[in-house]
């Protein structure tokens, strides 16, 4: 199996500079700010990343994007994490993504220079059992003269509130599609917030009932698991940076506090621990970059293999440092005034969606040992 | 010196070749599972006589000064006939002490002279090296080593003993700590460093039996016993500094090292197949999803580990803390080969319990190893003091 890591120098400026970015424009009182605003960014800081060109990243410069790939968008997303930040960059470069692949020629006119100039797209593919099987949804749609009826709810639709366009799995006909929803489609009260872990987050619930599209709203194609690849590597890229800030806080705060006399850093039950957060973050950034690398070049089996392993690792590593996080702040940590549960909640719910650890080694077993 | 890829595919199948023509095959008896069970003459010499060939067809040391009797060629030369002979899973060289640890440290310390005296016997094993270090009540306590050596005329004087001496019978020089002076500001500055002749009057290697049942180590004894005064390394009270250098080698913290082998190689993949053939109250092991969920783990964690080596090479992706890979290294991989081999162990059923027999499944293989790969986890500075150097030198917490 490869073991390779290709760094580029495009990559290394892109990282750079949005590390830059993200700890200027996300300071952590300002993520906390935000939790009681509606959405999850305000616009300007929005347009300034759309103005760094950073939602047509992977838009074809032939639709006015950068032409990159998925793989530039590692390290911005990367940095974002670092600072909590959330915006609706990663699901709108997937939903370019997958009109680029899956969408008619039309579909991409209307929508991929749009995209790359700020208008926001999000995804809605999760419903209420859970299920990280993307293909087998159960909302519907419904040929009814030249019209299709959809029925059913979705869930966990990010920055539904600011999104121009939604793209939606559906049953159709018996075959899982996606469909184009334009927001003036949706009526208002079908988008409802909903509670998530992850407070720096905006998710929506979706009702379709009583919406109708026309065909031209179908995607030509599909492309479950390339969206569903291209969501763990950025939740992973999101994960990584998460990780190495809970690790700061932890070491900080392991410095400057004193119990019975003593740095509680020198007590080895808590460096141990901690030395744990900082092999795991390690590995994480290891495998984030080598399935960044095999994004581009591998076989569609390596692709696969590696982005699961990146994930499985990022989940339980994330899971972990936050937990340790909130218990070695004592006291101080089971307070919402303490940093670590922004770290902890958002280790939560990145670690459940797009499949936790155990889901990743479950598939990976189909192919490392039954394959 | 840039070297073409061609150069090195070209060069990759020519090692290939002569390690399938030059193995030395099944010698008929127990091969020692890494350099420090070496406990047989014949296990020694067989070995020895290999690490003299490979060295003989310009395989070992390849990156070392010519002058000295290295190949003066760049690392990657080496490195790819350790792929090689970790893939083609020849035997290990045995004189890994000389290879990996003093020998770097000669040729990065050492004077021309302990350079023209010293590498090519440890190249092509005719000098065996042996580590004076740890003592029986100072094992992880390094610095608190109380060997002593006093000055006399043109000697100095040793008394005291030293224990995990591996290949302590067989070896002609010991790197050794020892203690020339009670004063100065704390326990470190008291500290010298030899190049220590074994071969003399008072110095008395006695075997030791290990968990394994095997032998391998000894406890070195010494007795008034007197070494030249210019075996120093550097001077008098700087013993401390070269001892964390040659721990640096040891630990693969840096590079250096003559290369090849010291341990049989046993990896994941190896329990994989282990895995593939057992049975689990007459089913196959692998139908059950948690052994199955174990099994992935293990594969996942050994990627992680090569994937980490490849990221430390590459600067941009370790700006903040740059050695925390290089340090964790050889607690991350002998934790995880104990760990994979208490596995091996559980796939056995009641066979489980069997020792080195030929009842046992691969005759007791994973037992002895099991057994044995505590070495690592201990050797070197235990995991659990690797766990304090890195929170203190990498994440900068307060000493323990």
């Amino acid at each position: 199996m490869s073991t390779q890591i290709s760094f580029t120098e495009e990559q290394s400026m892109l990282l750079d500079t949005a590390m830059d970015f993200c700890s200027k424009n996300s300071p952590i009182n300002l993520v906390r700010s935000r939790i009681e605003e509606a959405q999850s960014l305000p616009s300007d800081l929005w347009s300034s990343m759309v103005a760094l060109g950073w939602a047509g990243i992977t838009v074809p410069e032939s639709h006015g994007g950068l032409g990159l790939g998925v793989t530039d968008l590692v390290p911005v997303v990367e940095a974002m994490g670092r600072n909590l930040m959330a915006s609706p960059l990663v699901w709108s470069a997937i939903s370019a993504n997958t009109l680029q692949q899956a969408g008619s020629d039309e579909q991409k006119s209307a929508w991929l220079s749009k995209i790359a100039n700020g208008a926001v797209a999000t995804m809605a593919l999760i419903e209420s059992d859970g299920s990280w099987q993307l293909s087998n949804p159960t909302c519907t749609g419904s040929l009814e003269q030249n019209l299709i009826s959809l029925s059913g709810t979705k869930c966990f639709v990010q920055d539904a509130g600011l999104a121009e366009l939604v793209l939606v799995s559906i049953q159709l006909e018996n075959q899982p599609r996606l469909i184009l929803l334009e927001r003036s489609a949706i009526p208002e009260q079908a988008l409802q917030r909903e509670v998530v872990i992850d407070e720096t987050r905006r998710c929506y619930s979706l009702t379709l009932d009583g919406i109708k599209i026309t065909p031209a709203q179908v995607l030509p194609g599909t492309c479950f698991d390339e969206i569903e690849q291209t969501a763990m590597l950025l939740l992973s890229a999101e994960i990584a940076g998460g990780h190495a800030s809970t690790l700061n806080l932890i070491v900080e705060y392991l410095k400057t506090r004193k119990q019975f006399d003593q740095y509680i850093g020198s007590y080895q039950a808590l460096k141990h621990p901690t030395v744990d957060v900082l092999i795991g973050l390690e590995a994480t950034r290891a495998h984030l970059y080598h399935a960044a690398t095999v994004f581009e070049t591998g076989s569609p089996s390596e692709k696969e293999t590696s982005v699961r392993m990146l994930k499985a690792v990022a989940s339980e590593g994330f899971a972990f440092a936050g937990d340790r996080a909130i218990q070695f702040h004592g006291g101080f940590g089971f307070t919402y005034e303490c940093d670590a549960q922004l770290f902890l909640r958002r280790a939560i719910f990145c670690q459940h969606q797009f499949g936790d650890e155990t889901h990743q080694r479950a598939c990976l077993a189909n192919t490392l040992i039954d394959g | 010196m840039s070297v073409s890829e061609q150069e090195l595919d070209q060069f990759r199948l020519e090692v290939s070749t002569w390690l399938r023509e030059n193995n030395p095959g099944d010698p008929g008896f127990l091969l020692p599972e890494s350099f420090m069970e070496v406990g047989t003459d014949e296990q020694f010499e067989y070995l020895r006589n290999w690490q003299r060939k490979v060295y003989d067809a310009g395989y070992l040391g390849m990156s070392w000064p010519e002058e000295y009797g290295g190949g003066g060629k760049p690392q990657v030369f080496q490195d790819i006939v350790s792929q090689e002979m970790a893939r083609q899973r020849v035997p290990f060289m045995t004189n890994t002490i000389g290879l990996n640890w003093a020998g770097p440290l000669i040729l990065q310390q050492g004077t021309e002279e302990d350079k023209k005296k010293y590498i090519k016997g440890i190249l092509n094993a005719d000098d065996i090296w042996c580590q004076g270090f740890s003592e029986p009540d100072h094992g992880s306590d390094l610095g608190n080593a109380q060997v002593k050596a006093t000055k006399d005329g043109d000697d100095y004087v040793i008394n005291g003993s030293k224990i995990w001496t591996s290949l302590g019978s067989y070896a002609k020089y010991m790197i050794l700590l020892a203690r020339t002076s009670n004063e100065g500001p704390n326990k470190y500055a008291g500290l010298s460093f030899f190049l220590a002749p074994m071969k003399v009057e008072g110095v008395n290697p006695q075997p030791i039996k290990k968990l394994t049942s095997e032998y391998g180590f000894c406890q070195t004894f010494f007795n008034d016993a007197r070494i030249p005064a210019n075996s120093i390394m550097g001077r008098e009270g700087e013993g401390w500094q070269v001892a964390m250098a040659t721990l640096m080698f040891e630990r693969g913290n840096v590079g250096g090292q003559a290369g090849g082998l010291s341990m049989m190689d046993i990896n994941v993949n190896d329990v994989l197949e282990l895995a593939r053939r057992s049975s689990r109250n007459g089913k196959p092991a692998l139908d059950d999803p948690l052994i199955k969920d174990q099994m992935v783990q293990f594969l996942i964690e050994a990627k992680s580990n090569a994937l980490m080596g490849t990221k430390a090479k590459i600067p941009a992706l370790n700006t903040e803390r740059p050695t925390a890979i290089a340090m964790s290294g050889k607690l991350r991989g002998s934790e995880l080969k104990r760990r994979f081999c208490q596995f091996a162990i559980s796939l056995q059923g009641a066979n489980g319990g069997r020792f080195v027999s030929p009842e046992a499944v691969d005759g007791g293989k994973w037992q002895r190893i099991y057994f044995n790969s505590f070495s690592a986890t201990i050797g070197g500075g235990t995991t659990q003091v690797q766990y304090n150097i890195m929170g203190e030198r990498v994440l900068g917490l307060p000493k323990s």
